[in-house]
């Protein structure tokens, strides 16, 4: 069994915004919203100052609260690397999963459903990267199975330091960020 | 210092969290009121005193139906994919608060309407003869309304206790994050429930009586506050900070003056007047904590939203 996960490299990370479009692209977002987005993390007082870029998206925890309060049954996880989606005539547009994520990662559509990042699903099926990993010009995202210990995700996070986003919600986030 | 700017700008998402407007809140306190009313009427018919407390046996759970109504047709405007509101009701989610939630409405409108069928409304026309036929049935032994009783009671425990339960089950917004919120609106629903009835019971007795649980359940629901303060205060940061936007923070005035000030500590003081026949009973007291528990609703689902684990807002 798969576990699929992302780690990204904030050193490499410019903040162009490629991922962002290239999801916006490949997967029809609506005008107005967004899967995937791009925060500026300023620490210190000027002139010593210390930035973080980082791309964000839906972290597919381990442990999704998203999925635990959903009364439809529309969120679930994924049989193929745990990945958490939603089943769009499911959905009931209760907006639960919104209110349990600790990452505000998940949106309405405007046809009235919940949406969020799918990890392109529909791409790594058919043996792809997702389309933002695909398009990144400094290659600073890396997808694959956290479950595999030659996997390149691995060997990055045995070998540099990282942290996930707010783990300290409990929700075993699965995309990891190198410092 | 630390500055994060974000280039997300999703709709009810950012810049702060606006997923549920008055629709919930509205709900929430419905829900809490209409729990408060079946406890109360399923007290007094297990303990076989409908004739005596008219009001809370036959009145108040007509009134409960029509007030579940109106609440549930609220949740309904909530919902951003409302043809697919049945969903809900294709399966049965144990993890999901929600869930409970829909199914223990389906359970809730029958047991009103037995309860309301031991004194058949007299605008329902005879034409309707079978309702006064079950009517007679349930009257005839005891133990049915004894059994409607219990169910009430029960079925208003878990109604009641959802309602706060929903909303502490989102971990992500730290302000929820203490089960006492369950028994928080359990209590505020039923003292809604008393000061409720205590306004509109014909009875004297009855009304006096409901008015002295009434100042019980304020005196509970003043303890349970405190202790809810208390929790989030010894907790982490996060949840200090949550805890602040009450306290301190952007939705301090309707915290202390509208739920604490005006909805508890005021009504207590008059009803306490009241009872000990120092002053008239009239309906400012009554009106005084139904409208504080609605403001409690409102308060407590709009600073949760409001509070983050890593973002502090209102509180700079």
């Amino acid at each position: 069994m798969a576990r699929f996960g992302m780690v990204i490299d904030t050193k490499k990370c410019v903040g162009c915004m490629d991922c962002v479009v290239a999801c916006k692209t490949e997967n029809n977002v609506p005008e107005g919203l967004n899967r995937d987005w791009i925060v500026q993390d300023v620490k210190g007082a000027y002139p010593t100052l210390n930035m973080q870029i980082r791309t964000e998206r839906c972290n597919h925890c381990d442990n999704p609260p998203c999925v635990y309060c959903c009364p439809c049954g529309a969120s679930h996880v994924h049989e193929l690397g745990g990945v958490v989606l939603v089943h769009h005539d499911k959905c009931s547009g209760c907006k639960a999963c919104m209110a349990a994520c600790p990452y505000d990662a998940r949106f309405i559509h405007p046809d009235g459903y919940a949406d969020k990042c799918t990890f392109c699903i529909h791409r790594v099926e058919d043996g792809l990267d997702p389309a933002c990993v695909s398009v990144c010009p400094t290659h600073c995202m890396y997808f694959g199975d956290l479950d595999d210990p030659n996997s390149e995700l691995n060997k990055l996070l045995n070998s540099r330091k990282y942290k996930a986003l707010i783990p300290e919600t409990g929700t075993k986030p699965q995309i990891f960020y190198l410092d | 210092m630390n500055e994060i700017t974000n280039t997300r700008n999703n709709h009810l998402i950012d810049p702060i969290l606006s997923i549920w407007g008055w629709e919930i809140s509205v709900y929430l306190f419905i829900g809490g009121l209409v729990a408060g009313m079946m406890i109360l009427s399923g007290y007094f018919l297990y303990r076989e005193r409908h004739k005596q407390f008219v009001t809370t046996c036959t009145t108040v759970p007509l009134i409960g139906i029509i007030l579940l109504s109106i609440g549930m047709f609220t949740l309904f405007l909530d919902l951003e994919h409302k043809l697919y509101t049945w969903r809900m009701y294709t399966t049965f989610q144990p993890t999901s608060p929600m869930s409970w939630g829909a199914w223990i409405l389906v359970l809730v409108y029958p047991l009103l309407f037995a309860a309301m069928l031991i004194k058949v409304p007299s605008f329902i026309p005879h034409k309707y003869n079978f309702l006064f036929k079950w009517s007679e049935y349930i009257n005839s032994n005891t133990k049915f309304i004894k059994g409607i009783g219990i169910a009430n009671m029960t079925v208003g425990v878990g109604l009641g206790i959802y309602t706060g339960i929903l909303l502490s089950s989102y971990g992500a917004r730290p302000l929820w994050n203490s089960s006492i919120l369950g028994i928080l609106f359990l209590v505020s629903g039923l003292s809604t429930a008393s000061a409720w009835i205590h306004m509109i019971a014909k009875d004297r007795e009855e009304s006096r009586l409901l008015a002295r649980a009434d100042n019980l359940f304020i005196l509970f629901e003043l303890v349970i506050l405190g202790l809810f303060i208390i929790n989030l205060l010894s907790s982490t940061q996060a949840h200090i900070n949550a805890v602040k936007i009450i306290l301190n923070g952007p939705y301090a005035a309707g915290f202390w003056v509208f739920v604490v000030g005006l909805g508890l500590v005021v009504p207590l003081l008059i009803q306490s007047l009241a009872v000990s026949h120092r002053i008239k009973h009239t309906i400012v007291a009554p009106i005084l904590v139904i409208v504080g528990g609605l403001i409690l609703r409102f308060v407590i689902v709009n600073a949760g939203l409001l509070s983050h684990w890593t973002k502090v807002i209102g509180l700079e």
